[in-house]
C-alpha cells in the first residue's frame, strides 16, 4: 500500500506536521526559558515540571478566547492569512532531508522550492495588514514585503553557492555530496563560511527576528500585521514565526553544515542537533540585541549584502572549475 | 514613498498641511494613547509622508489630577504626599522641592543632618530614574519581546536594590512622604549606610557589564543624529537638565544655585555636544556615575543632630506663614523643577497659589521641532530620549 504516492506523502506529511507542530509548541517553552535565564528570571515554571505543560495552557487559552474579526476588516481575507502562513512555514519541510531515507520528496529543484516558499511568507502577511484595515498594521505590511522581496535576493545568492558548488538543486544530493566532501560551511575556505553566515543573517530578516524584526516593532506598530488578531488567529501566527525560524534553522544546517551527517550519531540525531544549535543562537541574538531602522535595513541589503553575496557566488563559481 | 528624507526638511510645528507638497498622499497617525509607547497617558498626532513625519501635534491632559488646584486646599504637611504622585519616577526630589519652597517662605533653617540625607536620598533617586529610564530607551529600541527587555529587566533589577533601601529608611515603596517641614521624618535605619554601600558596588560592577550592550554599531546607528536639539532653540524653549546639558550647555542647579550640601561635593557637570539620542544616553550614565559617588562621599559623613528643626507633626494647621512669594528650583532628573509659592496672609496654613513649573513640560515642548524629518522608528526613539513623565506634565 505504501507504494501509492498519494498514501505515502499522506502519511509522510502527517507524520511530519504532527512532529513540527509538538516541537513548535516545547521550543516556544524553550525560548521563554532561554529568555527567562538570560534576563535573570525563571521563565515558566508552574505548569508541570519545569513550566514542561505551558504550550498546553497557552494553547487551550487561545482557543477559549473569543475571535474578534474587526468591524472594518475584510473578514475573508482576515481568516485566510494565519493559515495560509502556517501552510508556507511547514510547507518547506516537504524537502528537508532529516535523515537519508526519511525526507518527503527528494525534489530536483528542492532548494528552488525551499526558497520559493520562504519568500512567500510575505504574502499572508501583507494580506493580513491589508485585511485588518488598521494604519499599525498597514505600515507593517508595508516593512515587511519591501524587507521580504529585498532580502529574498542576498538569501537566494548565498543558497546559490552549495548549490554551483555541489552542481545540484536537490537538498538530498547536496546532502550527499557534504557527506562525502566535507561540509560547505568549512570549503571553500572563507567563502563557505561566509555563504552560511550571510544565509543565517537574511534568515533571520526573512523570519522577522531581531535585529531584523522591523514588520512587527511592537514599541513602534504596537503588533505589526498582527495588531488586529487575537485568539487562535494570532496563535497561528505566532506559532508559524516559530516553525519558520526552526525551518529556516534547519534549511541552513543541510546546506551548509552537512544536514544529518556526521561520525558515531545516528543521522537523525545530527539533524535535531544542529537545527537546535542554530536555533538557540537565533534566540540569543534576539534577546540581546536592538531594533534596526527601516532604511537602515535596505541599505545594509543593497549596499553589503547583495555585493558580498554576489562575490561569494563569483569566487564559487571560479572554485568549481580551478579544482574540479 | 519618500523614506528617506531626502531633501534638506526644516521642522516647522506650524506647517499648513493644505499647502504642503506631499510625495504622496499625507497619512495621520495618532500615536497613543492606546500605544504601547505611550500607554495611555500621552498622544502625538503625526503627519506623515511616507514613513517621514512633517509634523507632529502632542496632546497632553490624559493626568490632569488639579495638583495646583489641591495644593490651595491642602495644609502644608498635608501637600508633601500628593507632590509624590507628579514626578513618580522620582518622588524623593518633587517632595523636597515642596518642602524647600516651604522652608523659605516660613523661614525655618533645616538641620545639616536633615540636608545631607537630602542630598543623599536626592542622588539615591536620580540613579533610580535614569536606570528606569534607561530600560524603557532601550525597550524603545528594541522592542518587548527583544534585546531591549533583556536590558529593560537588569535596569528593574538595580533599581530595586534602591527602592528596597527607601524602603527599609520610610516604610514606603514610592510614595515616601518621608520630607517634612524643616527636615525629614524618617532617620537612618541602622546598618543602612553598609546597605547603601553595597548596592552600589553592584550597581557600578553590573551597569559597566549592560553598558557593554548599548556599545553596540545597532545602538550607535539608531541613536546617532537622531532628534538633534540644538542649543539655542533648548534654550528659546526653557529645555532644562540632561536634555539642555546634552546639547552643549553647561547648566546644572546643583552646581550653579547649590542647595542641600551640594556646594561640598564639587560635582562633575556631565555635558555632550551632539544634541541628539547618543548625546542624552551619555549624560544621563555620567550623571548615574556622578551621583553614586555623591552619594558614597556624603553617606558615611552624615553629621550627628537632630533630623527636623520642627516639633513632631500633631495637628495639621501647625505650619502657618505670612504673607509672601517665593521661587524654589531644584534640579531633578528630568531639569529644574520649580515651585513658585505665595502666601497671601489670610489663610496662613495653606498656599494662595502654588504653580509648579515641571521639567518633563518644558522638555515634551521640543517634539514638534524635532519629530518633523524623522521616520516613525526614530519617533518612538526621541520620545523615549526626552523621557517625559506624563505625571509631572499633566499634574
Amino acid at each position: 500500500m505504501m507504494e501509492n504516492p498519494w498514501i505515502s506523502g499522506l502519511v509522510y506529511s502527517a507524520v511530519l506536521v504532527t512532529v513540527l507542530m509538538t516541537a513548535i509548541a516545547w521550543i516556544s517553552w524553550f525560548e521563554r526559558k532561554v529568555a527567562g535565564r538570560m534576563q535573570s528570571r525563571l521563565g515558566p515554571t508552574l505548569v508541570g515540571p519545569f513550566g514542561l505543560f505551558q504550550p498546553l495552557a497557552d494553547a487551550l487559552k487561545a482557543l477559549q478566547k473569543e475571535g474578534i474579526v474587526p468591524k472594518d476588516a475584510d473578514p475573508f481575507l482576515y481568516r485566510f492569512a494565519p493559515p495560509l502562513t502556517m501552510a508556507l512555514a511547514l510547507g518547506t519541510a516537504a524537502v528537508i532531508p532529516f535523515t537519508p531515507h526519511f525526507l518527503g520528496s527528494d525534489l530536483d529543484i528542492g532548494v528552488l522550492y525551499a526558497l520559493a516558499l520562504s519568500g512567500m511568507m510575505a504574502f499572508p502577511i501583507w494580506i493580513a495588514s491589508w485585511a485588518s484595515n488598521n494604519k499599525y498594521a498597514l505600515i507593517g505590511g508595508m516593512r515587511m514585503v519591501a524587507q521580504g522581496i529585498s532580502y529574498e535576493i542576498p538569501m537566494v545568492l548565498a543558497a546559490l553557492v552549495p548549490v554551483v558548488l555541489s552542481g545540484s538543486l536537490s537538498l538530498g544530493d547536496i546532502v550527499e555530496y557534504q557527506h562525502v566532501n566535507g561540509w560547505f560551511v568549512l570549503w571553500p575556505p572563507g567563502v563557505g563560511l561566509g555563504a552560511f553566515m550571510l544565509f543565517f543573517t537574511t534568515a533571520l530578516a526573512e523570519g522577522n527576528r531581531i535585529p531584523f524584526d522591523i514588520p512587527e516593532a511592537e514599541s513602534e506598530l504596537v503588533a505589526g500585521p498582527t495588531t488586529e488578531y487575537t485568539a487562535i488567529n494570532w496563535t497561528i501566527f505566532a506559532a508559524s514565526e516559530y516553525g519558520h525560524s526552526v525551518i529556516t534553522s534547519a534549511l541552513a544546517s543541510t546546506l551548509f553544515l552537512g544536514g544529518w551527517s556526521g561520525p558515531w550519531l545516528p543521522p537523525l540525531a545530527w539533524m535535531v542537533i544542529k537545527t537546535s544549535v542554530l536555533f538557540v543562537t537565533i534566540t540569543w541574538i534576539r534577546w540581546s540585541l536592538l531594533r534596526l531602522r527601516s532604511d537602515q535595513l535596505m541599505a545594509l541589503c543593497w549596499k553589503y549584502l547583495v555585493p558580498f553575496a554576489l562575490m561569494l557566488l563569483l569566487v564559487a563559481g571560479i572554485w568549481t572549475h580551478v579544482r574540479p | 514613498m519618500a523614506l528617506i528624507p531626502t531633501k534638506a526638511f526644516v521642522a516647522d510645528p506650524y506647517l499648513d498641511l493644505e499647502t504642503y507638497q506631499a510625495d504622496a498622499d499625507l497619512m495621520t497617525l495618532s500615536l497613543g494613547p492606546q500605544h504601547p509607547s505611550t500607554h495611555g497617558v500621552f498622544r502625538v498626532v503625526l503627519h506623515m509622508d511616507g514613513e517621514m513625519i512633517v509634523k507632529a501635534v502632542p496632546h497632553a491632559g490624559y493626568l490632569h489630577r488639579g495638583v495646583e488646584k489641591l495644593c490651595e486646599k491642602l495644609s502644608y504637611s498635608n501637600i508633601t504626599p500628593i507632590l509624590d504622585k507628579n514626578d513618580y519616577v522620582s518622588p524623593m526630589i518633587n517632595e523636597q522641592a515642596a518642602n524647600m519652597a516651604f522652608e523659605k517662605i516660613m523661614n525655618i533653617e533645616v538641620p545639616l543632618r536633615a540636608k545631607y540625607l537630602r542630598t543623599v536620598l536626592a542622588e539615591m533617586q536620580r540613579i533610580a530614574s535614569h536606570l528606569l529610564w534607561l530600560g524603557t530607551f532601550a525597550i524603545d529600541l528594541g522592542g518587548a519581546m527583544g534585546g531591549g527587555t533583556t536590558v529593560f529587566m537588569y535596569c528593574f533589577r538595580e533599581r530595586e536594590l534602591i527602592l528596597d533601601l527607601f524602603e527599609a529608611l520610610t516604610g514606603c515603596r514610592f510614595h515616601y512622604n518621608t520630607h517634612c517641614v524643616g527636615g525629614n521624618r524618617h532617620d537612618v535605619p541602622p546598618g543602612w549606610s553598609q546597605g547603601v554601600h553595597q548596592a552600589l558596588d553592584l550597581i557600578e560592577a553590573r551597569l559597566a557589564e549592560y553598558l557593554g550592550m548599548f556599545d553596540h554599531p545597532i545602538f550607535v546607528d539608531r541613536t546617532r543624529g537622531v532628534g538633534t536639539l540644538d542649543a539655542e532653540l533648548a534654550l528659546e524653549l526653557g529645555v532644562t537638565g540632561p536634555l539642555l546639558r546634552a546639547s552643549g550647555v553647561d547648566h546644572d542647579l546643583r552646581r550653579d544655585a547649590p542647595y542641600h550640601v551640594y556646594d561640598l561635593v564639587d560635582l562633575k557637570v556631565a555635558v555632550a555636544s551632539g544634541g541628539d539620542c547618543l548625546a542624552r544616553y551619555q549624560v544621563r550614565v555620567e550623571e548615574m556615575k556622578e551621583s553614586a559617588r555623591i552619594v558614597r562621599l556624603l553617606i558615611d559623613n552624615l553629621p550627628a543632630g537632630p533630623l527636623s528643626s520642627t516639633k513632631p507633626l500633631n495637628m495639621v494647621t501647625q505650619f502657618k506663614a505670612t504673607a509672601g512669594q517665593v521661587y524654589v528650583g531644584v534640579e531633578t532628573p528630568r531639569g529644574e523643577l520649580g515651585t513658585w509659592l505665595i502666601a497671601d496672609g489670610k489663610k496662613a496654613t495653606s498656599p494662595y497659589r502654588m504653580k509648579i513649573r515641571p521639567p518633563s513640560l518644558h522638555n515634551a515642548a521640543v517634539i514638534p521641532y524635532v519629530l518633523p524629518g524623522h521616520t516613525l522608528s526614530d519617533a518612538i526613539a526621541i520620545l523615549g530620549s526626552l523621557d517625559p513623565i506624563m505625571g509631572e506634565v499633566d499634574r
